[in-house]
């Protein structure tokens, strides 16, 4: 953590939040159910965050919502579609959509995952795992670089929750993780979650595997809910299914992280089964009450 | 393992899951596969039903989630943008022999798939009411103008009781309250915010369909008029003035000269 930044008074003017890095603490997923709640209401958080694939459309209520939210609060854009794990190369149709929209609303921040979810000319809608190779360290790199060079930013790279392992692999995923940002430049947005439902899901220590994790590059940490499932073993299989409130474990997780890298602008993630709005500003006052510990900590 | 493996695995249930993949403890991979391969179909199903709510209810959603299956292995996205995923699902639901005795099904789909298409369409002004008049004022070259409609406007006209069976679905009415067989139009189109559904007569539809295609308003009227001899310009003109849905008229059209068939 090289900065903490400073929390934005909500009042703040759109001009002072053009700039500089999202505040630490904590957002939400930005849903249309929410849109007129959020402007009558005007909750205090610090930033809201959108999936980019969602407002790649010409209009209509979607950007009529965003440009009004958007005059109040910091932006997140995070991207589920580029496919940066992609054997195949990056869609430069899609990349100009990106920077047509990154242009257009001025986020603080750009996120995308390390995964694929394209092959060929199909769009699978999901988010692929890859195995950690030389070859697929290259690609990645290869395919951030070139994003950061057509977006003219920085983005950051948000670690996977996975349900398989390949034997192909020859790196741990913390060490693929740290070389793609040793390489590249690229933050960390360190989905705290993907970190809990991989790790039991792969038999490893989430809190080792956070001690793993390039902690200097973090820039953004993810929150969201897990589904329970059983491999054939009869052993855990957690999905990261955005689709539950946070788990405990997570919670506690979370906070082991913010330790270590002290305040962190985090989102409180929710895409399906979404409850009232109430019910998700809860999470996120949770998450800021312990962002403002780690922040006093950070202080003492 | 390559990524083609691995897609074609996803989207094919019936092959074995992709070679190479393992687990910590020794377990089968392929049930863990499973949950790549569920969250796939699950999700563009998922996709499909939020897009066509009235489509769902009409069938059911355990039969309409097995419809949608079959459409989703046989039709994944081209795109990343979801929200037009379902383009193809109405030409789908036509050519689906076990619905082939619910012909509306089809077309209510495209209803509700041109409402997709007008919630998420550019904002554009429709033409001022200055323009109108002096339009108007110019009553030689009236004929021959052309419009420009707006972005979001579309029209649905089909055999069936389409408009019915989609506007039964958005209040207390009961569907199976509703003749079927009728035939019926609606022009779709969004103004401000909202999305609206018109119900419009067969003729206005053909009228509007015309313009899209190019057609001056006297070629479109003609057409029209062939329809039904009692087809109400001045109404249909009205109603698309009252909703901004005309943006702009142009004089010099490449088929102006075209005379009425």
């Amino acid at each position: 953590m090289t900065t903490v930044s400073h929390p934005l008074p909500k009042e703040a003017g759109f001009s002072s939040l053009r700039v500089g890095d999202l505040p630490a603490r904590s957002g939400l997923g930005l849903k249309p159910e929410h849109f007129r709640t959020i402007l009558e209401t005007l909750p205090d958080l610090g930033f809201f965050e959108i999936h980019a694939e969602n407002y790649m459309v010409d209009g209509g209520p979607f950007h009529h919502y965003l440009s009004q939210i958007r005059s109040h609060y910091a932006l997140s854009i995070h991207g589920v579609g580029l496919s940066i794990g992609g054997e195949g190369p990056l869609d430069e149709a899609h990349l100009d959509r990106l920077a047509t929209l990154i242009a257009r609303y001025e986020p603080q921040s750009f996120s995308e995952h390390l995964a694929w979810s394209s092959h060929n000319d199909i769009f699978l809608n999901d988010l692929l795992p890859a195995p950690y190779t030389a070859a697929t360290l290259q690609r990645v790199c290869d395919h951030i670089d070139h994003v950061h060079e057509r977006l003219g930013r920085r983005m950051l790279l948000e670690n996977p929750a996975t349900y398989v392992e390949f034997a192909a692999s020859t790196m741990t995923e913390t060490d693929f993780i740290g070389e793609v940002v040793r390489r590249t430049g690229c933050g960390l947005l360190l989905d705290v979650n993907n970190v809990y439902v991989s790790c039991t899901n792969h038999g490893r220590n989430p809190q080792a595997f956070i001690k793993s994790l390039p902690l200097a590059a973090a820039g953004q940490i993810h929150l969201a809910g897990f589904a329970q499932d059983f491999d054939a073993a009869g052993d855990l299989l957690l999905i990261d299914s955005h689709g539950a409130p946070i788990a405990q474990a997570v919670w506690d997780l979370y906070r082991f992280t913010l330790e270590r890298t002290g305040p962190l602008p985090t989102l409180i993630e929710r895409d399906n089964d979404i409850p009232a709005f109430a019910v998700l500003l809860a999470e996120a006052q949770q998450a800021e009450s312990l962002l403002q510990n780690s922040l006093c900590e950070v202080l003492i | 393992m390559s990524q083609h493996a691995f897609a074609a695995a996803l989207l094919d249930p019936d092959l074995p899951a992709p070679v190479g993949l393992t687990a910590w403890n020794g377990s089968d991979p392929a049930q863990r596969f499973r949950v790549y391969r569920n969250n796939v179909i699950v999700s563009l199903i998922d996709a499909l039903a939020d897009s066509f709510e009235v489509t769902q209810e009409l069938v059911g959603e355990e039969f309409f989630r097995a419809m949608a299956r079959q459409y989703a292995y046989a039709h994944p996205p081209q795109s990343r943008l979801m929200a037009f995923y379902g383009a193809g699902f109405p030409d789908f639901i036509e050519s689906f022999p076990p619905v082939a005795s619910l012909p509306y099904l089809a077309d209510v789909a495209r209803l509700e798939y041109c409402r997709i298409v007008a919630y998420h369409a550019a904002d554009v002004s429709g033409i001022g009411t200055e323009e109108i008049a002096a339009a108007l004022a110019d009553e030689a070259k009236l004929p021959s103008l052309g419009v420009t409609l707006h972005p979001s406007l579309s029209v649905v006209a089909a055999n069936t009781a389409v408009v019915s069976l989609w506007a039964a679905h958005q209040g207390p009415q009961d569907l199976a309250s509703v003749a079927t067989d009728r035939e019926e139009a609606a022009v779709i189109l969004r103004k401000g915010l909202d999305v609206e559904v018109l119900p419009i007569p067969s003729a206005a539809a053909a009228f509007i369909s015309e313009l899209q295609s190019g057609a001056s308003l006297g070629n479109a009227a003609a057409e029209a008029a062939e329809i039904d001899p009692s087809f109400d310009l001045v109404g249909i003109l009205s109603l698309l003035l009252q909703k901004s849905a005309i943006t702009a008229l142009n004089t010099a059209l490449p088929n102006a000269s075209r005379s009425p068939t």
